[in-house]
């Protein structure tokens, strides 16, 4: 089934990305190929085959919960465009 | 035609860890804002997240008293969504394999158990939180991260629960398992434990599935009460004038006693689950399986049933005594140096308690260990005082840290529990109160009463009230 650009707006739009019509177009005709080229994968029988959960063979490494130091307040507020009191400055939040 | 709600709740719980989920800042509660981060929680490109194991313990512990059924290995997945308190715009949490499923959580309701399903119990980060600005005009919001990336339980119900009891005794339940656990601490007012609910309501007996309405902004178990029930009053109200009831997602407000649609759009919780490619599945291996089931403890509901079964409780009694881990641990404590239960579980309940709770201190703030209150029940069963001496003698042990039997003997408060050390005392008390005497070979029972109390106040409380009464009852019917 290919992509609709209407389905790139609903996605792009999750994204918080903001389209062209044009882009729109041409990322559904993009994204619509490597949809299909990923359709190959089903053509494989898989059935008994434990799925893989990552690339990566192996295991997380843990830590153990010891506390290490933080940044100096200034340097973590350093790249924030709006700050204010200490804290990162955002547009007002509506629930 | 009438309606019953359907419930299903999702607990969060703040894990009792010191630093945080992925990265070593502290979760201190109240520190000032934006002071416990790093690149890890705060979002940055490039940053790596290293799994806590302890969090990975404790969530497990918990999904073990659950009666969860292990995945292994676990797995963790982005969920994905704009706000402003969540630094990278995804959470980590888990979707497709969560560390625990299928389990349950027996409940009592109205005298009976029932079990709750519990879908799954899963680890996730918290995210920072928004402060609203009040000043007139202000436009923005601040956002204080120290809380991002906190180790967070969250505990996911089947929708099981048909009434708004059964939800509340749900959270009880579940509270006083975490902490028994040591897996939270549940302080709700410092956001340890927050809960959202989902209703829908069908007709009475039937299986049909209403649209489902969640409520979120939970702060309290008497906050999701009041939602609950203010909720299946609005949807009973839509559904018997004719109305539909719309699935969508409404905030609690406290203040007003009333929820309110929120305003976000819907189309935000299309999260995109998928696999976080910076972390590989977490093995639970069956040595860490071993050494975490040996740490759940005896839970309270089996707890409670073992103490009216072994230590012959009233039901009440062992209900009291195992509200709490440290209580019920205190109280088997004491068992090991004196066993008797019944004397012990009433000492601990009407002075112990009374005391603890008038001076704000938990149990085992209490400066007497269960070894040293044992041996003051003991010094009481055995006779040697009585309960009014016992009060004080204990008050003296917490203030000079002595033991009874040491303080008994200094204060000179041995019972007075032998016929010859009390019968002059009983003479005298005879001789001096001629009105109750009278009173008492008039045929008036009852005021043998106040003789004994002159017999305790000659003695200095030191008479066995038992003994002082039977030997006047003796001596004033031979005076008949
Ligand atoms: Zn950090």
């Amino acid at each position: 089934m290919p992509i609709t650009p209407d389905e790139v707006e609903y996605v792009a739009n999750l994204a918080r990305l903001e389209l062209t019509e044009e882009e729109k177009e041409r990322f559904a005709g993009q994204l619509d190929a490597i949809l299909q080229y990923m359709e190959k994968l089903n053509e494989l029988d898989t059935s008994g085959v434990e799925p893989l959960v990552h690339g990566i063979a192996g295991r997380q490494a843990t830590r153990p919960d010891r506390v290490e130091e933080s940044l100096p307040r200034d340097e973590a507020l350093a790249n924030a465009p709006e700050k204010s009191e200490g804290c990162f400055r955002v547009p007002r939040i509506i629930e | 035609m009438h309606y019953e709600p359907v419930i299903g709740l999702e607990t969060h719980a703040e894990l009792l860890t010191a630093s945080k989920l992925w990265c070593g800042c502290s979760i201190r509660f109240g520190r000032p804002p934006n002071t416990q981060t790093c690149p890890v929680c705060l979002g940055m490109p490039g940053t790596l997240p290293v799994l806590n194991e302890r969090a990975l313990e404790l969530a497990l512990r918990a999904a073990l008293a659950l009666g969860c059924r292990i995945n292994r290995p676990t797995s963790f997945d982005r969920k994905n969504y704009y706000y402003p308190d969540l630094p990278k715009n995804y959470q980590i949490s888990q979707n497709y394999c969560n560390l625990g499923e299928d389990g349950r959580l027996e409940i009592p309701v109205n005298g009976e158990v029932r079990a709750v399903g519990i879908s799954n119990v899963h680890l996730e980060e918290d995210a920072g939180k928004n402060l609203h600005v009040d000043y007139p005009g202000a436009d923005y919001s601040l956002v204080d991260l120290n809380r991002a990336g906190t180790p967070l339980l969250e505990i996911v119900t089947a929708p099981d629960m048909r009434a708004v009891e059964e939800a509340v005794s749900f959270m009880q339940t579940l509270r006083r398992l975490l902490l028994y656990t040591e897996v939270s601490d549940c302080k709700m007012q410092e956001g340890s434990l927050r809960f959202e609910a989902s209703i829908s309501m069908r007709p009475a007996g039937t299986n049909r599935l209403g649209p489902r309405v969640e409520i979120k902004n939970l702060n309290s178990i008497k906050a999701v009460t009041a939602a609950l029930e203010y909720e299946v009053r609005r949807q009973s109200r839509l559904l018997q004038d004719g109305g539909e009831v719309k699935q969508e997602t409404r905030l609690w407000d406290e203040e007003r006693g009333r929820s309110a649609r929120m305003r976000t759009k819907e189309e935000a919780h299309d999260y995109r689950y998928f696999p976080d490619p910076d972390l590989l599945p977490v093995a639970i291996g069956d040595a860490l399986l071993d050494r975490v089931r040996a740490t759940v403890p005896e839970l309270p509901l089996a707890r409670r049933e073992r103490f009216i079964a072994e230590h012959g409780l009233s039901d009440y009694n062992a209900s009291v005594l195992t509200d709490s881990k440290e209580l019920a641990d205190y109280f088997e404590g004491c068992l090991q140096h004196h066993e008797a239960p019944e004397s012990i579980a009433n000492w601990l309940l009407n002075v112990v308690l009374g005391q603890i709770n008038q001076r704000d201190i938990s149990i085992r703030e209490f400066e007497l260990g269960p070894e040293r209150l044992a041996e003051l029940v003991r010094l009481m069963d055995e006779g040697a005082i009585n309960q009014q001496a016992a009060r004080d003698v204990m008050e003296k042990m917490v203030k000079t840290g002595k033991t009874a039997g040491a303080l008994v003997k200094e204060l000179g408060l041995e019972q007075i529990g032998d016929e010859s050390d009390l019968a002059p005392l009983i003479e005298q008390v005879i001789e001096e109160n001629p009105g109750p005497v009278k009173d008492y070979l008039g045929g008036k029972q009852a005021a043998v009463g106040p003789l004994v109390g002159q017999v305790m106040r000659l003695s200095r409380g030191k008479a066995d009230p038992k003994l002082a009464n039977r030997m006047l009852r003796e001596k004033l019917e031979a005076m008949k």
